[in-house]
């Protein structure tokens, strides 16, 4: 005669109507992921090209205007200055106006024609990592191939020894929203779960009507149920949408079945659902719920692969990436977006993810019986 | 004993242990149906302990309980089933109107449409909440929230309703309506167990008890309270002394011989006297020492008397297990 979902439907219906009532929290809490979509779809581009550039073309003569022209075609840099001293060449880049500078001495040309080595000087502004290692990797590969192309030609036979054609699979232009939106999936999903469920929550402790509950027959199960379903379908909706913008407006292709997605996604709304109780255990007031909130972002964002790759973290991070959920959910949008995965590749992510929401919602039920029921 | 005469509540030896702490400590009293039972006691003393405790929210640490007849440990369910419970704060979701409130209360008890309907006509009409029913309850003044709050905790007809200082920061109007209700329903049969700190409040109980640390140091109606032999010693009596210069008075009050124990309320001071000095001699005492002496008369104890007598006879006894 126990129903253990006793109260669910009234619950549900409540926390609907909460819902319905403050549209505002609803719609930004909609429209904020969107923006933060359109800000990394179309605002960010990892790939590094056009490097502002500053030359010291000290030689002048053909064979100088032909490295430059090749540097030009790169893609990479991007030639906005020429200057005429050595002072000027360190000046713009100390000035912070140019990243590289390139040196060709004024015997460059003599020695290329004496079959010497010309020594070529490539200034680095190390200030930004990746622009720093991309200038360098570029650089060399044009000296190398340029010095390839020369010796080929001497030898009298023009063909490479080992010719390498990479081929880039899933993402062959490199586009930038293809890597990011598939990860901004997961951020976004746990953002709205996670905040929603702790607030709705939290929100009942501040003005005392959880205490209230308490001593009516709901029962616990229909209690939570009843709350945190109508953020599960927020957030579910949440996940269409963005998936729609993602195909439509950004042109991401989805390899994968969408259907597999929606079913993976389920065991990560459980754990964002599941660490917004274990919060709201915790969090007497919204403001602490909000920060607690963040504590939880935080990793998701920097640690689980969504910026960073894991693969180059120092080796705490990197165990530390398999502890947050987002690492497990972004793995499985990656993989069924760009990579076309299926079930077999992925089960082993869902099934952490189910395993992580099952432990933490044993102990965020702990804690609620020990700290908030019986407090 | 019939199911009629069965006590409302029955506490026998109740404890509660938080770790080395004992917030409750064998405590027993009985509330009979109909009484409206006033539990007293100062902050952090054991009342919300205690009402968890009978709501089933809270495991025993010891002693049994009993609510509307039922055993608390054996079956939490089924006494929150039968009983209503309104907190200090009202417990309202400001977000919603008057009939949302009621509507999911009413339905959290699982009334069907029919009989929600019915009781939402009869609460609407006993608390004259007519003209608010589509107000959201954040705007509603505090006594109306109080009111909608009842209502919501009397909803599916509880025998049995907790208040947990139902009055904190409501108007002295709505104060004394909320009284007039509860005296209405109580004659219907409804029991009721009010914590408060008003001692005017709890006069108007017809049974009060008073908790002190975890110990019941005060349990009856309030007038069988301030008959005990503690709050009114043998040889002693009770004298109201009214003086322009209260607090030189009471001073002055405390050396003389023949006064026990002197406190100042209001304008007045309220003083334990023995039988041997008379108004007359008394009002001489004063004179002599320069206070003039408005007005001065036997008194009964107030309850706050009786507790304020009761509290430092418990600590006495205290300090003195302790030496």
């Amino acid at each position: 005669m126990l129903n253990p979902f006793r109260g669910f439907s009234a619950v549900f219906y409540k926390e609907a109507l909460h819902v319905r009532r403050d549209f505002g929290t609803l719609f930004f809490s909609l429209i904020i992921p969107l923006l933060q979509m359109f800000l990394l779809g179309f605002g960010i581009d990892t790939n590094i090209r056009q490097i502002n550039t500053v030359v010291y073309n000290a030689d002048g003569r053909r064979e100088s205007r032909e490295l430059l022209d090749r540097l030009r075609n790169s893609d990479t840099f991007h030639l906005v200055r020429f200057v005429e001293s050595d002072h000027d060449l360190t000046d713009a880049i100390v000035s912070g106006k140019c990243r590289v500078g390139i040196k060709i001495p004024v015997d460059y040309s003599d020695k290329l024609l004496h079959q010497m080595s010309a020594q070529v000087l490539v200034l680095i502004d190390g200030s930004d990592s990746s622009v720093a290692g991309q200038a360098i990797n570029v650089t060399t590969a044009i000296g190398l191939d340029e010095s390839l192309q020369r010796v080929l030609a001497t030898s009298g036979n023009p063909t490479f020894a080992v010719d390498m054609r990479p081929k880039i699979l899933f993402n062959p232009d490199s586009r930038s929203p293809n890597f990011f939106l598939p990860g901004l999936t997961a951020i976004l999903l746990l953002n709205v779960t996670t905040f929603l469920t702790a607030f709705s929550i939290v929100r009942e402790k501040e003005r005392g009507t959880l205490e209230q509950l308490f001593v009516t027959p709901v029962r616990p199960m229909g209690l939570l149920l009843g709350k945190l379903l109508p953020y599960l379908m927020i957030g579910f909706f949440e996940l269409c949408m963005i998936l729609v913008f993602m195909r439509f407006i950004f042109s991401v292709p989805i390899h994968g079945s969408v259907l597999l997605l929606a079913l993976l996604s389920l065991p990560y709304i459980f754990v964002s659902l599941s660490l917004g109780i274990l919060i709201s255990s915790k969090a007497n007031s919204q403001a602490e719920a909000m920060q607690l909130a963040f504590l939880t972002i935080l990793p998701s964002i920097f640690f689980s692969g969504y910026i960073f790759p894991r693969e180059t973290m120092p080796k705490f991070f990197y165990v530390l990436s398999y502890f947050v959920p987002a690492t497990y959910f972004i793995d499985i949008t990656r993989g069924i977006i760009l990579r076309g995965a299926g079930w077999v590749h992925l089960w082993t992510d869902a099934v952490a993810l189910f395993f992580m929401g099952t432990m933490l919602l044993v102990i965020a039920a702990r804690r609620f019986q020990n700290k908030v029921i019986m407090a | 004993m019939s199911d009629l005469e069965k006590p409302a509540i029955s506490a026998q030896n109740l404890v509660r242990r938080f770790g080395s702490f004992t917030a409750v400590n064998d405590v027993s009293f009985r509330v009979q149906k109909g009484e409206i039972f006033g539990f007293l006691g100062p902050n952090g003393s054991g009342k919300t302990t205690v009402i968890k405790m009978l709501t089933g929210l809270l495991p025993l640490s010891g002693g049994e309980a009993s609510v509307l007849g039922i055993d608390v440990r054996k079956d939490p369910e089924t006494v929150r089933e039968n009983i209503g419970y309104m907190s200090q704060n009202f417990s309202l979701y400001s977000d919603l109107t008057v009939t949302e409130n009621l509507t999911f209360y009413g339905r959290i008890y699982g009334l069907s449409n029919d009989r929600l309907r019915k009781r939402m006509d009869d609460i609407i009409q006993l608390n004259g909440l007519g003209p608010y029913l589509n107000r959201l309850s954040a705007q509603l003044s505090g006594g109306w929230k109080q009111r909608l709050a009842l209502g919501c905790a009397m909803l599916h007809e509880p025998k049995l309703i907790f208040l947990d200082e139902p009055t904190a920061g409501i108007d002295p109007v709505a104060r004394r309506q909320l009284w007039d209700l509860l005296f209405e329903l109580s004659a219907h049969g409804i029991t009721f167990f009010v914590t408060t700190h008003y001692m005017d409040e709890a006069e108007r109980c017809s049974h009060v008890a008073y908790i002190y640390y975890g110990k019941l140091i005060a349990d009856g109606t309030p007038d069988s309270l301030r008959e005990l032999p503690d709050v009114q010693p043998p040889g002693t009596y009770r004298v109201e002394i009214t003086t322009p210069e209260v607090t030189r008075a009471l001073r002055i009050a405390r050396t003389l011989p023949g006064i026990r124990s002197a406190t100042i309320f209001g304008q007045s001071i309220h003083a334990l006297i023995n039988d041997d000095l008379d108004l007359d001699r008394l009002r001489e005492q004063l004179l002599k020492q320069g206070i003039v002496v408005a007005e001065i008369r036997p008194l009964a104890p107030s309850l706050e008397d009786v507790f304020v007598e009761l509290t430092y006879k418990h600590q006495s006894e205290i300090e003195a297990t302790r030496a």
